[in-house]
């Protein structure tokens, strides 16, 4: 067996490499998987990029800072594989929430009149709010802030927004620290149970397709070991399909739910596997389909248009400077070509484009494949903007016309 | 600068460090407002738990201070790479201010590495010590369940326990727990 070490943050997306090892798919593959658990992104990404082990689940917008230069320690970084898509929540206190529509179902079923409600809110309240997110180049960043965007809300200017682990997201809202925040499941849930916060939306409401976490090696590793990354990427995808599988959340839940693991209890854990989340303490469940996805619609396929999503998004918010080669770069990140390779032959449907313009399915729409039958999901944007990669500019501009950050 | 929820160990590192000859330094608990004192001290080094949560945190502070006169970057080189493994093992993350000469960076690493490796070992074996005593206790206290329920001696009884440990290829105080968890789902036993 290969031994393999993969570093990972306590969240419900690391759902698919504790399957991999808990349910043995990682051992049919003849990998002996090892799951690292981190306390922080920092600490995740030092362990990739100095060797101490040869994969981690990593934030997408993240192994784009780290590979061209933005974060400490720049490194290739290479991501083959995609974990999970959707799944995280914004919540905010009781006391900033009552500015919005009182009915939470209403609230986060139109993402557009929040948004709205949301700009108002700030206004009301007794000062700046203060919104926590995971990182700088977390999913969960740039959507708050596409989203607030929208509504004509400045994120550098007209709210505080504080970096804070998941995992310190609710003891922050305990100590009033913070007035809300953007994170990856169990912790909105972890925040309503415990009454400090409502739901106020989910990220798959504001991009109906996000990108999430992402499986990232250094560039030097996946290209010098072939065979185990193909053999760790079949075994993920195998315990993807487990994972999606209604029937199994249960046990999913129960094993995410271990102290090794999440170490929280299973019953905060399973409502945004099963889709079923409560919005506020006492409310009835809210049924939100697509919540996490771990494996229909291809959901592991690092689609390279999405990549460059984010990367305009760096250059939106001024972090980095438009150029070819950045943009190149940028894009390489996302493997769709090892992707292939490894699950070429599996009957795993396998898109026919490795580039798709971004937002523009309302419906499912079976698509070009060229292996079995491929069904995409929606992946609006709820602005109903549509990316597409071959004109960044031209979409970066249209966004600057009608909001901040240009 | 050391940033550190665990009063112990940020103690044991102060230490080793006022011993080596630094005088001016800070320890901070990773909590509230520590990114705005932190701007305040503006400090040549900082030294963190590599498995501190906040380190994104802080990390989000260096890339938009505008207090801080001079970057901050991880490590003062990356070409030390032996040198970051033995960091990253031990636990220890450390930022240094752009333009701290190497020579003097590298002793308060050695320094830092050496000590978390200490305190390691000495927590290690805290919590060994802790075990051995929870499991006596265990052990005791299956022990007068076996003395009360089965009119034995205290070493009788602790003989039983062991033999059916060893039969069943068990530790005994795994036996003494299934046997506690038993006699409590049997009721009192008189």
């Amino acid at each position: 067996m290969t031994p393999l070490s993969i570093a990972f943050l306590p969240l419900t997306d690391s759902a698919v490499l504790v399957a991999a090892r808990e349910k043995g798919f990682a051992a049919d593959h003849d990998i002996a998987l090892a799951l690292v658990r981190a306390e922080s992104w920092a600490t995740v990404r030092d362990r990739l990029v100095f060797g101490q082990v040869q994969a981690a689940q990593m934030l997408a917008p993240l192994a784009l800072a780290v590979t061209l230069g933005l974060s400490q320690h720049p490194a290739a970084i290479a991501a083959p594989f995609k974990l999970n898509v959707n799944g995280n929540a914004l919540v905010m206190s009781p006391t900033f929430a009552a500015a919005l529509d009182p009915d939470v179902t209403a609230r986060a079923g139109d993402p557009v009149a929040t948004a709205h409600d949301f700009a108002t809110a700030i206004g009301l309240y007794r000062r700046k709010p203060v919104i926590g997110v995971v990182h700088r180049f977390s999913s969960h960043a740039l959507m708050l802030r596409y989203w607030l965007g929208f509504a004509g809300v400045d994120p550098d200017r007209d709210v505080t927004l504080r970096v804070l682990s998941p995992s310190l997201m609710v003891a922050a809202m305990r100590s009033g620290e913070i007035d809300g925040f953007i994170a990856g499941e169990p912790w909105g849930s972890a925040a309503i149970a415990a009454g400090l916060a409502e739901l106020v939306t989910l990220g798959s409401r504001i991009w109906q397709r996000g990108v999430e976490k992402v499986l990232a090696f250094r560039e030097d590793w996946l290209a010098a070991n072939p065979d185990t990354v193909d053999r760790l990427i079949l075994a993920l995808s195998r315990a993807a399909a487990w994972c999606d599988d209604p029937a199994h959340h249960a046990e999913l839940a129960d094993l995410l739910a271990r102290d090794t693991y999440l170490g929280q209890p299973a019953e905060l854990i399973l409502p945004a596997l099963a889709g079923q989340m409560v919005p506020r303490l006492g409310d009835p469940a809210l049924h939100a389909p697509d919540a996490m996805i771990f494996h229909r619609e291809a959901a592991g396929f690092p689609w390279r248009s999405q990549a460059l999503w984010i990367y305009s998004q760096f250059v939106r918010w001024g972090w980095i400077e438009a150029g070819p080669d950045t943009e190149r770069r940028a894009a390489d990140v996302f493997r769709s070509d090892i992707y292939r390779r490894a699950l070429a032959g599996t009957g795993e449907p396998m898109p026919g484009a490795s580039m798709k313009v971004e937002g523009s399915i309302g419906v499912s729409l079976p698509v070009g494949s060229s292996k079995g039958s491929l069904t995409l999901g929606p992946d609006r944007f709820f602005d109903g903007a549509v990316f597409d990669p071959s004109d960044i500019a031209g979409y970066l501009t249209a966004t600057g016309e009608n909001s901040p950050g240009l | 600068m050391i940033i550190d929820d665990s009063g112990l160990r940020a103690t044991v590192l102060e230490e080793g460090l006022r011993e080596a000859g630094y005088d001016d330094i800070q320890i901070v608990a990773p909590q509230g407002a520590f990114v705005a004192r932190l701007e305040r001290m503006a400090p040549d080094v900082v030294l963190m738990d590599l498995g501190n949560p906040s380190r994104d945190t802080l990390e989000e502070m260096l890339v938009v201070s505008r207090a801080l006169a001079k970057p901050i970057a991880m490590f003062v080189d990356r070409s030390d790479d032996v040198m970051i493994g033995a960091a990253i093992d031990a636990g220890v993350s450390a930022y240094v201010v752009d333009g701290l000469r190497k020579e003097r960076v590298k002793p308060i690493l050695d320094l830092a590495i050496r000590r978390f490796n200490a305190f390691a070992r000495m927590q290690a074996e805290l919590d060994e010590a802790k075990t051995a005593l929870a499991d006596r206790r265990t052990i005791d206290k299956a022990k007068t369940i076996l003395m009360s329920s089965r009119n034995l001696s205290e070493p009788d009884a602790y003989s039983l326990l062991r033999t059916t440990a060893m039969n069943q290829g068990r530790r005994i105080v795994d036996v003494a727990e299934a046997l506690i968890t038993a006699s409590s789902l049997l009721g009192p036993s008189s």
